[in-house]
């Protein structure tokens, strides 16, 4: 992605640097490749909050509140920015106290703590359960490092390259049904990379795939 | 408000989904003026689910337009009635739809008829182990209608829906390569199986050498090209994935934008009016009588349509909610156990055993619908329950519906969930795991049930439905039970490892389980505990039909949709061949 416009529509530089450092503890880069942070998850999780799913647009959102047993669900009156923007605040003022940083400062194994305590409510939060905070932002961040390029995460494919998915699908599945236990690997299709003409197209509006040679080695 | 009188018309239909397009359709080739109402936008398949946009797993899986928007409505719902009842505020165990074609516009395809056994549940159960057999507080009970009286709508269904699967049992011959278990069918599925996966034929295999008669499940994502009888070509299913949850952009899945509408646009006196929200059957002044429906149209103005006859086609919930909105049919109370509307909710209950391989690769991302391999020893009353502490049961299936990545990727146990570990296990197993499924059946009982909320409103004000269930200890123990056999299974298959998880606990909204919400105005013979005769006419309001997965007593181990469908055609002959001949009760 070379001169992309990207608007961050909600996020704070503060909070940007908050989540650039938390979702690449939760999907690192390593020898495997790049993490959720190289992928672009920040922008993606920015852009939906943005979106009308950032302010729970399509949730029933009438009260009474009540906190309701865990098998009731979401029963929180914050929307997902306001989730965030709580969460993030307070998530650094608990790392200023605790280690007279910022979470971001953090070295990596005292971040996996602080993301750890939130996790399973050690690092408690005032105005939220940081427990609800830490499982929206580990669903967005695999939305993010597996959607769709499209939607500003999954940079490069980065997701779908790491797991061997090929994106969006050829004509010719049916086919290769009967080939058992022959990995199909293929340099993966999105659909920014059909937006953006990167692939040639089917009558059908699919696209071919190019097979990977030497892949499935190393363990995977 | 005073709402604006329409023209009358013959007959109105709540919704458009597999029932409602159905009866449409036939209610149209009848010679009836048909107007339907549908809560949700129109859909133009063509250009709004064209390729490559469908294959989005973030905009149909996750944020889909096609589902419900609970902004406006959603249920409430609490485990016993002890709890205080909250609404579900985020799409989660369940995702109705909302849009011309319904729900099925994103279902998997998955196309089993039920057992004979299944319709006659309580019955055969007592018959055969005895009244003690059967909790105390349950209220399965028999269909009133049995599987010979619907075969040849299970025929006309699979017909219409263009089933690929291969027949087990034709006229009574058991058929070798299908399911042996299945209730004698009067024809060949109208499209072949599909071919098994290499997991698949992994799973077959362990199970011969188990015993166990394997076979590939029938489908409604279509096997080849298919010309339905109401003259639609359907497209052969590419085996793409994306399919549960998706709108097809090859017009492969069979569903009412496919089989059923494309026909009846043309047909002048059909008339469809989508964004148009009926809230109410109206009923003349002494209720044995609906005059037609009220309804809101996109501006929020207020509609009566008056009509002959009233078919409430739409979702389970809204069945249910729009008979208690109407004062149609007594409603349930648990404590008194007494009221018909509300009673005998179910769901689906399950179980699973994740398989993972270390010399082996699965390609899971192809599939489509409900591929996959099944069998069928521990379904209903397959099996022997003498000794055992529940009846009913579960088939047992790999599935190939296609790996989506955000919401497929299973790691071995004992797998952190996030950091360096969990990125090298899901690199390693997203292509060397599969999962052997129970889908199981779901018993009544006295305690789970619909009704209206006290405290929760829609966006018009009105009282949003209540849902009370839990899974009852029948449902828990069959699952712990059949899962012990799938384990078996699975060992025969030599994973490096695996994790068994039967139903158990409290009913959870939160996790995706299925969209098999079940009963609230079921169907019978007695007018004491159904709602709506074995014609799915309402006992009270001789005009009104109410039809679909509201009429399922209780839940069995097979998914629901053909069924739905079956009765859909079922229902519309009784009209078209009895009532209309006759207006009034029908039994």
């Amino acid at each position: 992605m070379t001169n992309e416009a990207r608007a961050f529509g909600y996020l704070t530089q503060p909070e940007i640097r908050f989540l650039d450092a938390a979702v690449a503890r939760l999907i690192p880069a390593d020898e495997l490749g790049p993490g959720a942070k190289e992928a672009g998850v920040t922008y993606f999780i920015d852009q939906q909050l943005a979106s009308v799913w950032g302010s729970h647009g399509r949730n029933y959102r009438m009260g009474p509140w009540p906190a309701g047993t865990p098998q009731q669900g979401f029963q929180s009156r914050l929307t997902p920015r306001e989730i965030y923007r709580a969460a993030i605040r307070e998530a650094n003022l608990h790392c200023l106290r605790q280690y007279g940083k910022a979470f971001e400062f953090l070295a990596p194994e005292l971040q996996d703590e602080v993301l750890a305590g939130l996790e399973n409510g050690g690092v408690e939060l005032a105005s939220l359960s940081s427990k609800l905070f830490f499982g929206l932002l580990l669903r967005n961040t695999m939305e993010g490092y597996f959607a769709d390029p499209i939607y500003g995460g999954n940079r490069d494919k980065a997701g779908w390259r790491l797991i061997g998915f090929p994106g969006v699908p050829v004509a010719n599945y049916n086919d290769l049904i009967d080939e058992h236990n022959v990995p199909y690997r293929v340099e993966p299709v999105s659909i920014l990379d059909i937006e953006q003409g990167r692939v040639a197209l089917d009558s059908q509006g699919l696209p071919r795939h190019v097979r990977l040679k030497g892949v499935g080695e190393n363990g995977r | 408000m005073t709402a604006s009188r329409l023209k009358p018309v013959d007959a109105v239909i709540v919704g458009t989904g597999i029932v409602g397009s159905i009866l449409a359709k036939e209610l149209a080739d009848a010679g009836l003026k048909v107007v339907a109402l549908e809560r949700g936008r129109p859909v133009d398949p063509q250009h709004d689910f064209a390729a490559p946009y469908t294959y989005d797993e973030l905009k149909y899986d996750r944020h889909s337009d096609i589902f419900q928007d609970l902004s406006r409505e959603t249920i409430t719902f609490r485990n016993n009635v002890g709890e205080t009842a909250l609404p579900m505020r985020e799409m989660g165990s369940f995702k109705p739809g909302e849009a011309v074609g319904g729900t099925a516009l994103h279902w998997g395809t998955h196309s089993r008829r039920l057992l004979p056994w299944d319709f006659e549940t309580r019955s055969r159960t007592v018959e055969r182990y005895g009244k003690r057999h059967v909790p105390e507080d349950c209220t399965s009970q028999d269909w009133g209608v049995t599987f010979e009286e619907l075969e040849p709508y299970y025929d006309q269904f699979e017909h219409l829906y263009g089933v690929g699967g291969k027949a087990g049992n034709l006229n009574g011959v058991i058929q070798p390569g299908g399911n042996p278990f299945e209730g004698p069918r009067s024809r060949e599925f109208p499209n072949p199986p599909s071919p098994m996966t290499y997991a698949g034929t992994m799973f077959a295999t362990a199970c011969r050498e188990l015993g166990y008669h394997p076979h590939v499940n029938p489908v409604a994502a279509q096997t080849q090209a298919y010309l339905n009888p109401y003259k639609l070509m359907l497209g052969q299913c590419l085996r793409g994935g994306f399919c549960s949850s998706h709108a097809c952009s090859m017009g492969a899945k069979a569903n009412p934008l496919t089989t059923v509408m494309p026909a009846l646009a043309k047909q002048a006196n059909f008339e469809l009016r989508p964004l148009s929200n009926v809230i109410k059957v109206n009923l003349d002044s002494d209720r044995s009588r609906a005059t037609g429906v009220t309804y809101l149209d996109a501006r929020g103005r207020e509609f009566e349509q008056p009509a002959e006859l009233v078919i409430l086609a739409a979702y389970t919930f809204n069945n249910v909610r729009l008979m208690l909105l109407s004062g149609i049919g007594e409603p349930y109370d648990p404590v008194a156990n007494r009221g018909v509307v509300g009673r005998n909710y179910s769901y689906q209950s399950a179980g699973r055993v994740n398989c993972f391989f270390e010399e082996k690769s699965f390609n899971p991302f192809m599939g489509g619908g409900a591929r996959g391999t099944a069998i069928d020893e521990y379904n209903g009353d397959n099996f022997d329950h003498a000794g055992l502490d529940f009846f009913g049961g579960a088939y047992i299936a790999v599935a190939s519906s296609g790996a989506m990545p955000i919401r497929s990727i299973h790691v071995p146990p004992g797998t952190p969930k996030w950091g360096a570990e969990w990125k090298r296990a899901a690199a390693r197993y997203y292509q060397r795991n599969f999962t052997v499924r129970l889908h199981g059946a779901c018993q009544s009982y006295r305690q789970n049930y619909l009704d209206l909320d006290p405290t929760y409103r829609d966006a018009n004000g009105l009282p949003l439905l209540r849902m009370t269930f839990d899974w009852g200890d029948n449902e828990r123990v069959a699952s712990a039970w059949i899962v012990k056999k799938a384990e078996e299974i699975a060992r025969a298959m030599n994973p490096s490892r695996m994790s068994a998880q039967p139903t158990a606990g409290h009913y959870d909204i939160v996790p995706y389980q299925s969209t098999h919400n079940m009963g609230g105005a079921v169907m019978g013979a007695d007018p004491a505990t159904s709602a709506v005769n074995k014609y799915l006419q309402s006992w009270d309001v001789s005009n009104v039909f109410v039809i679909g997965g509201s009429a399922f007593p209780q839940n069995s181990a097979n998914p629901p949709t053909a069924t739905i469908g079956t009765l859909a055609c079922w229902a519309a002959d009784a009209i078209k061949d009895q009532y209309l001949k006759r207006p009034g009760a029908l039994v």
